[in-house]
């Protein structure tokens, strides 16, 4: 008898949860099938969910007219190459944090922190005149060199709490069974520490990809990533709906399915590893 | 274990990223402060002097200012609003066994990952636009009069879509530290008859606590700065109806070209920013003893 009752409780919450889930997806979903239709089907009413003719002209007009694939590349660029030059700058910090702490570790990691309380906005201006001035104004090494250092904080951050759990234990039992430094390091700590770097590399190319402030102030038609290439939409150029769900689909697409992969890394990198 | 030797060593792994982000952190500040006391034009080079605190008085008494401060505030506040509520809601609801929660998941989850320029599009043209967008259809359907959300409530309508993006952040956050609630915990308060009211209240609320204050502060501190949903939806309009802070600063530095007055501006916001980031690092310091 209980286990009936609880079978039904499982359905109810099973259609309640998955209504809800539904509701919160559907703009993304709305804007996927928007993708597949013609601009007057787009805007028909009533409007159709599923039954229209599939069309992927959107997505060759979206390419042809604005080359799309550039700023792309752009986005893949700047995310990836911010986040490889974070993490290499990163990791030996992180390191020397996690296995030879001393009394100021903490404040040095408190301080990194604090750095990213600062509001974009306070150095908007300094940064647009120093950029204007060297020539970094609209180029790709601008954008990277701009969120590198605004991840930075995230990424010493998630490496330091991984490479934390590494236990110490082990390290002397190495050293105990006779393994150099450079044993150590390559056959007991990498393997180790190789899962925590992967994390933080998912989570700050998700976080690079959406960064909408920098991008949209220092860039403009060649180096503009996705999320300014987007923005161009906002012009009534907007209307066209389904060449602007096209260009959305594409460039959300990616991130969406290394999201979904990282949801646990997620949680512990946005909040400082403060909840796990 | 640490030597003089791996000390030294370690001093040189750490000192880049000290480096670089204290570059970061005082170079521009610096020359920000140092603007936000002249009087400096971008299209009038060369006629930079000292103005003393006439940019922050021309800020402070500026009424789009105290607009932008209570659009600022009503942003943070609304949007921490429906999602730490629906947030513990949601997180209540996903916590429960059922089919495919793993699909249901990852539903959830997706608004977060969205990049804010798509989502604030999206919104405006397929949902909110009065003519074309599906709230206009839902609204005749019923016989209503659409309704123009960002002309007539354009403050409310950049909340909406700014809450859809951060409702899955603290989702995911308040399930997480649900998870690990103690489950022989849950069942003696059951055995001690508390119904599942009280249950909430004083056993799964105060596990939560942590959590919340984690989310609330976190999102401060990002809502402080919401842009890319302003700059694509309203441009801060009708006049300055939904124009916050940041949005005001961008729009005095590179619309009016007035470097000191948007100097004066950062400045503030930075201020402000503070005030929130003293109280979160006390919380997230609390964890590093732990």
């Amino acid at each position: 008898m209980a286990r009936n009752v609880s079978t039904q409780r499982k359905i109810v919450v099973t259609v309640v949860a998955w209504t809800i889930g539904i509701l919160i997806f559907f703009p993304i979903l709305w804007t996927f099938l928007t993708s597949f239709k013609t601009e007057a089907e787009a805007i028909a009413s009533p409007p159709s969910l599923f039954f229209f003719d599939w069309t992927t002209e959107n997505y060759h007009e979206v390419q042809s007219r604005s080359n799309y694939f550039l700023h792309f590349m752009n986005s893949v660029v700047v995310s990836f190459g911010s986040t490889l030059i974070g993490l290499i700058i990163a990791i030996p910090s992180a390191w020397a944090m996690a296995f030879s702490p001393t009394k100021r570790t903490k404040d040095v990691l408190m301080w990194m922190l604090s750095t990213k309380m600062m509001p974009s906005v306070g150095v908007l201006v300094p940064m647009y005149l120093m950029f204007r001035n060297t020539g970094l104004l609209d180029t790709r090494t601008g954008l990277v060199i701009v969120l590198t250092l605004i991840n930075l904080p995230i990424i010493i951050w998630m490496l330091y709490t991984y490479f934390k759990e590494i236990p110490g234990e082990i390290l002397e039992a190495a050293r105990m069974d006779g393994a150099s430094l450079s044993k150590e390091i390559i056959y007991v700590l990498t393997p180790m520490a190789i899962p925590g770097i992967a994390s933080t590399l998912l989570l700050n190319i998700i976080l690079a990809w959406n960064e909408a402030f920098w991008t949209l102030n220092l860039s403009a038609a060649k180096a503009a990533p996705l999320t300014a290439f987007i923005a161009s939409y906002s012009s009534p150029e907007g209307l066209f709906y389904a060449k602007l769900s096209a260009a959305s689909t594409m460039a959300i697409a990616p991130i969406l399915i290394l999201g979904w992969f990282s949801q646990k890394q997620l949680v512990r990198g946005l909040t400082f590893g403060a909840v796990k | 274990m640490a030597t003089l030797h791996t000390r030294s060593a370690a001093r040189l792994m750490i000192a880049p990223s000290v480096l670089l982000l204290l570059a970061w952190m005082i170079v521009p500040l610096a020359m920000t402060i140092y603007f936000s006391f002249l009087r400096y034009n971008l299209l009038m080079p060369g006629m930079e002097e000292f103005a003393g605190f006439s940019n922050y008085s021309y800020f402070l008494t500026d009424p789009a200012f105290f607009q932008a401060i209570f659009n600022t505030l009503a942003i943070v506040l609304g949007v921490l609003f429906i999602t730490v509520v629906g947030g513990i809601a949601l997180a209540l609801l996903l916590d429960q066994p059922m089919f495919g929660q793993g699909i249901v998941r990852i539903l959830v989850i997706a608004p977060f990952l969205i990049m804010p320029t798509v989502a604030a599009l999206v919104w405006k043209n397929m949902f909110m636009n009065p003519v074309n967008g599906l709230f206009a259809w839902v609204a005749k359907l019923f016989g209503l009069q659409p309704f123009d959300f960002l002309a007539n409530a354009p403050l409310m309508s950049v909340i909406l879509i700014v809450a859809w993006q951060w409702l899955p952040f603290a989702t995911l956050i308040l399930l997480t530290a649900l998870q690990s609630l103690d489950e022989e915990q849950k069942e003696a308060a059951q055995m001690d008859g508390a119904g599942a009211w009280s249950r909430f209240i004083y056993l799964v609320l105060p596990h939560l606590s942590r959590a919340i204050t984690v989310v609330i502060l976190i999102q401060t501190i990002f809502l402080l700065s919401v842009f890319a949903e302003i700059l694509v939806t309203t441009n801060g309009g009708p006049g300055t109806q939904s124009t916050n802070l940041t949005f005001l600063v961008y729009a005095q530095a590179l619309l009016q070209f007035d470097v000191g007055g948007a100097s004066a501006g950062g400045i503030i916001a930075v201020i402000l920013a503070n005030i929130v980031a003293f109280f979160l690092m006390r919380m997230i310091g609390k964890t590093l003893e732990a």
